[in-house]
């Protein structure tokens, strides 16, 4: 056992475990400084933050960007509606088959598109998502059709706005820890791999495919908890839910952050959410706004909020 | 099938053709997946329409929407694409920004109302074909896709600039280290797709109409489009429109319930045995 | 939008929080504004009816000079962008860091039915003069979401069915939108035409943003019906309007649509296709009674087109509320008695020159117009009643109790008599 990893905390470094506790205890302490409203967008920020985790354990660690995520969490938004509303089934057990359903859509998804890249897979997801959405608009006996389908999907516990947030910041606590845990893990290493070079982790013996498809299926659990708890959060979902501009935005917020960074899509989904709610409220050019927006950050910042502010405190360090 | 539903899927596999012909060119040559090509259709069709009204000619809005939307394409990719050349993901992005700001700015110019470019007399009414009584203006877009399929694959295979882009297709790098300036083949590959765009959303906008979100709905199309008949492919991109022009018709008959299922369906397993798609070649 | 509201909100809301409605409060609250919150959308496929629904709002405003039963009004205005998360979002912000008083608006059925679902949980009043889906007065009601001079989708399409029969028609086709909207338009034209005698001969459900309808006219063309029945809105309406016209099926067969399919947000773009088609509503923009020629002459004169329905509903909407407020001098802190205020309240000044009142389930009773599509002297177009049923319930001649235990309009239910 090397000096190193005597002092890490399940697997933290100390100063990790440090300043994730005191994010942790400050985000916890949000909702007594925040009106119910502020809770609320705060919540939001951590559902997309998780989606757009998700979504960065593809594209930052496996150079798969996917454009069907969005429609993965939509799914879950649905059945989780859908079982609670309909089925009259309890929350809990909703919440476990919406996973549970993200992560069959994610697993088929995989399936037929661990064999593309780049811009392919890009493609090829969108078009799966689309499907997606399609069936959500026109199986109007089951999904509502447009209009979609409400309910009171919230456990009597989590009803107040800070209870709610609690529970989803307890949630994407730990869902970041699973998911970093499996990035630094020997399977994410091999991910990482496979993003550098696919073809010397072929020529060395690594079942590329596999590792996308489990790779993929692991992203979708990821991405259908964040589908629950959306569910839990408005209590309706609509194909809006699962349309393309879903999966944009949690690319979007996870590129903002940062790629590869996988905590930065919290930063991300914050900047992204809060600029769309703040812009909106003092224009009714909010797209236009966005639309600039994403293209400065393209040219100017393509690392992401977090790789910027990296890469400036690096070249200030290096400063004389 | 009956010869009525055929033309109808034959017209709109037209109309889609022109749309996706500019995308696919632009995909194959630059490798930019342009998500701000439905945008410049429905900027090219809001201003041929208002070019159209204002001098009630149908022509000069043509020539106007295709010239207003290379010059917009010559600001996307100069003033913009520029600086991202060579990151897929990071231009498709970007086209995306620039979709929305385009939308956006639709928004306020022409407001939300649905506009119809109005059809010249001589292609108003109808005709019947074969017993059927038809829309002239759709035979014309019939006609006009089809003439814009010979043009191209005249340009493609009979000119030089034509098979610089083909080349260009297979390998840029070759056809740069031959001493050709590639960097003006694709400027030029890149307005002219513009302008085929808003070419299309003249001739769209005449018969489907022009509001807030045409944009996405004829990019979806042109997107199933390309992808199932592989980038950068002229033939691939006609057997694509085909495919899906008659789909979505037959979709619309026959499965009503499934209608974007029928265009999606098949692609994606396509996709799954054939990822570059029908023609598409890997490099 | 007020920049410092904004700004100050933590605060301000932290305080508000803590105070609640404290009898201190509430004797204060004369002095500060009434503070409304207007969600339509501004950005998305509805656009332009968004913006004509901010129109009839500020119209009527004007017209009192921004007080309402006594004090004045500070309007709030919210971008839904035509998508229902987003105006659960808005909604949101309006109620718990706007503190509105009250929430109006929403154009799309899945917008309204989203913030529906909000707030009856917070119990904000919330008004509902477009969204006009039949459950929210019938099967499934919300107390606090109230339908002032909005309708109930298939309460026009009844009397319509009516109308049919009298024309001698036998055979009819519909072709709608595939969602509630459309289910329920057509189902209430579909249930009185087929009790009454007549078939229903083919329905046809598409999605919504349908660009091509070539397909659909294909097979209406080939069925030899009396008439077609359409149900459509914003930018479908008017391609189908005119690829209607275009494969030559309107001289062939009379189009009849649902109210929307002819409202002016859709016609003052088209040309001569759309004249002369048939449509039942509760408004006409053109018709001869001397309030509504009123309304409509000073609205196009301060817009510059013809009112919409969503300009008309909206004005009409604000009308009711004021005239409940000024009942309870402007008292709308007391949510009860100012939902029960409503609800007793009657229009009886509104452009449709004739007192409208709620029935026992909150839904407006109407006279009820079958009006038609015809050129105006300086060629636009306009609706213009051409023959009038007086008093229209949403139960149509049903006893509501009856009615209700049939299931609500759907894609499958339709409420076709089999011959």
């Amino acid at each position: 056992m090397t000096p190193a990893s005597k002092s890490r905390i399940l697997g933290m470094t100390a100063r990790g475990a440090t300043t994730a506790a005191a994010i942790l205890i400050v985000a916890a302490l949000l909702p007594l400084g925040l009106s119910s409203y502020q809770v609320g967008l705060a919540t939001e920020i951590l559902i997309f933050g998780i989606l757009a985790m998700s979504i960065d354990i593809l594209a930052g660690f496996a150079g798969r960007t996917s454009l069907g995520h969005g429609a993965i969490f939509g799914v879950s938004t649905y059945v989780v509606v859908y079982m609670t509303s309909q089925a009259e089934m309890s929350p809990w057990l909703a919440l476990l088959l919406g996973i549970a359903a993200a992560t069959v859509v994610a697993a088929v998804f995989a399936l037929l598109a661990v064999r593309t890249s780049g811009v392919y897979f890009l493609l090829l997801t969108l078009a799966l998502g689309m499907i997606i959405w399609g069936v959500c608009l026109r199986w109007t006996q089951v999904t509502g059709g447009e209009n979609g389908m409400r309910g009171d999907v919230r456990p009597a516990i989590l009803v107040g706005q800070s209870a709610f947030y609690w529970a989803v910041l307890a949630c994407a606590a730990v869902v970041s820890y699973a998911m970093w845990r499996f990035v630094c893990s020997p399977f994410g290493l091999t991910l990482r791999g496979i993003r550098d070079s696919e073809s010397r982790m072929r020529s060395l013996g690594y079942n590329v495919p596999l590792h996308l498809f489990i790779g993929f299926s692991v992203s979708g659990v990821f991405a259908g908890i964040a589908g629950a708890l959306y569910a839990m959060f408005n209590n309706f979902v609509s194909p809006s839910t699962v349309a393309l501009a879903q999966s944009v935005e949690g690319v979007l917020m996870m590129i903002a952050g940062g790629v590869g960074t996988l905590f930065g899509a919290f930063v991300g989904a914050a900047a992204i959410i809060v600029l769309e709610n703040i812009v909106s409220s003092y224009t009714q050019r909010w797209l236009m706004v966005l639309g600039i927006t994403f293209v400065l950050i393209m040219i100017f910042a393509p690392e992401g909020i977090i790789g910027k502010l990296r890469a400036i405190f690096s070249r200030k360090a290096k400063a004389p | 099938m009956s010869l009525f539903q055929l033309l109808n899927g034959l017209t709109f596999a037209a109309l889609l053709f022109v749309v996706a012909s500019g995308f696919t060119l632009i995909f194959g040559l630059l490798r930019i997946v342009n998500l701000a090509h439905g945008a410049l259709y429905l900027f090219g069709g809001y201003i041929g329409f208002s070019i159209a009204v204002k001098t009630g000619s149908f022509i000069v809005g043509g020539i106007g929407a295709m010239a207003a939307i290379a010059a917009i394409g010559f600001v996307l990719d100069q003033g913009l694409l520029r600086f991202v050349r060579g990151n897929e993901l990071r231009q498709v992005l970007l086209t995306l920004g620039v979709a929305f700001f385009l939308n956006d700015l639709a928004l306020v110019i022409w407001g939300g109302d649905s506009f119809t470019v109005p059809i010249p007399e001589f292609l108003r009414g109808g005709v019947r074909v074969f017993g059927t009584f038809y829309p002239k203006y759709r035979l014309f877009v019939l006609v006009m896709g089809i003439l814009v399929f010979i043009g191209l694959w005249v340009l493609l295979n009979h000119t030089r600039l034509g098979a610089l882009i083909r080349a260009g297709v297979d390998d840029a790098e070759m056809v740069e280290a031959s001493g050709v300036n590639i960097r003006r083949v694709f400027l030029f590959t890149f307005l002219f797709g513009s302008a085929l765009a808003g070419l299309a959303g003249l001739m769209g906008g005449a018969f489907l109409s022009l509001y807030p979100s045409a944009d996405a709905e004829i990019l979806t199309f042109s997107l199933a489009v390309v992808i199932i008949g592989g980038r950068g492919s002229l033939v691939g991109v006609a057997v694509g429109s085909l495919l899906v022009g008659l789909l979505n018709t037959l979709g619309q008959v026959m499965f009503p319930e499934l209608a974007y299922f029928v265009i999606f369906g098949p692609m994606a397993v396509l996709l799954a045995f054939r990822p570059l798609g029908l023609f598409g070649r890997a490099t | 939008m007020d920049r410092r509201q904004f700004l100050k909100t933590s605060t301000a809301a932290v305080a508000a929080m803590g105070a609640g409605t404290a009898p201190w409060r509430a004797a204060q609250a004369q002095a500060t504004p009434i503070k409304i919150g207007l969600l339509a959308p501004l950005t998305g496929v509805v656009a332009s009816g968004g913006k004509e629904m901010v129109e009839g709002v500020q119209f009527y405003l004007d017209q009192v000079k921004n007080e309402m039963g006594g004090r004045k009004v500070e309007l709030v205005i919210e971008d839904d962008a035509s998508n229902p998360d987003t105006a659960l979002q808005k909604a949101r912000r309006l109620v718990e860091q706007g503190n509105c008083h009250m929430l109006i608006g929403n154009l799309l059925a899945n917008t309204g039915l989203a913030v529906a679902n909000y707030v009856k949980g917070t119990g904000t009043p919330y008004f509902i003069p477009i969204i006009a889906a039949d459950d929210l007065t019938q099967r499934a009601r919300i107390k606090n979401v109230i339908r002032v001079a909005g309708y109930t989708a298939s309460a026009f399409t009844h009397p319509f069915g009516d109308w049919c029969l009298k024309q001698g028609y036998k055979r009819i086709a519909t072709i709608s939108q595939d969602y509630t909207f459309g289910h329920e338009q057509c189902g209430g034209l579909a249930q009185v035409f087929t009790e009454g005698g007549g078939t229903i001969v083919q329905q046809f459900w598409h999605p919504l943003n349908t660009a091509d309808f070539s397909p659909y006219l294909g097979q209406l063309a080939e069925l030899k019906v009396d008439a077609i029945f359409a149900m459509e809105t914003g930018a479908d309406s008017t391609r189908l309007i005119q690829q209607y016209a275009s494969f030559g099926l309107k001289e062939k067969t009379p189009l009849l649509m649902a109210m929307n399919g002819t409202d002016q947000s859709v016609i003052r773009t088209i040309g001569p296709e759309c004249e002369g088609i048939v449509a039942a509503a509760h408004f006409a923009e053109g018709s001869d009674v001397p309030t509504t020629a009123k309304f409509e002459k000073e609205y196009e004169a301060k817009y510059g087109k013809i009112p919409s329905l969503y300009g008309f509903s909206m004005y009409s909407g604000m009308m009711w509320i004021d005239a409940a407020l000024k009942k309870i001098d402007g008292k709308v802190e007391d949510r009860e008695t100012f939902i029960e205020t409503v609800l007793k309240t009657e229009l009886d000044n509104s452009p449709l020159g004739k007192a409208v009142k709620f029935d026992d389930y909150g839904n407006p009773i109407y006279d009820v117009y079958i009006r038609k599509v015809v050129k105006r002297a300086d060629s636009k177009f306009w609706n213009v009643p051409i023959e009038t049923y007086p008093n229209v319930s949403q139960f149509w001649k049903y006893d509501p109790a009856t009615y209700l235990k049939q299931p609500p309009y759907s894609r499958t239910f339709q409420g076709i008599k089999k011959a």
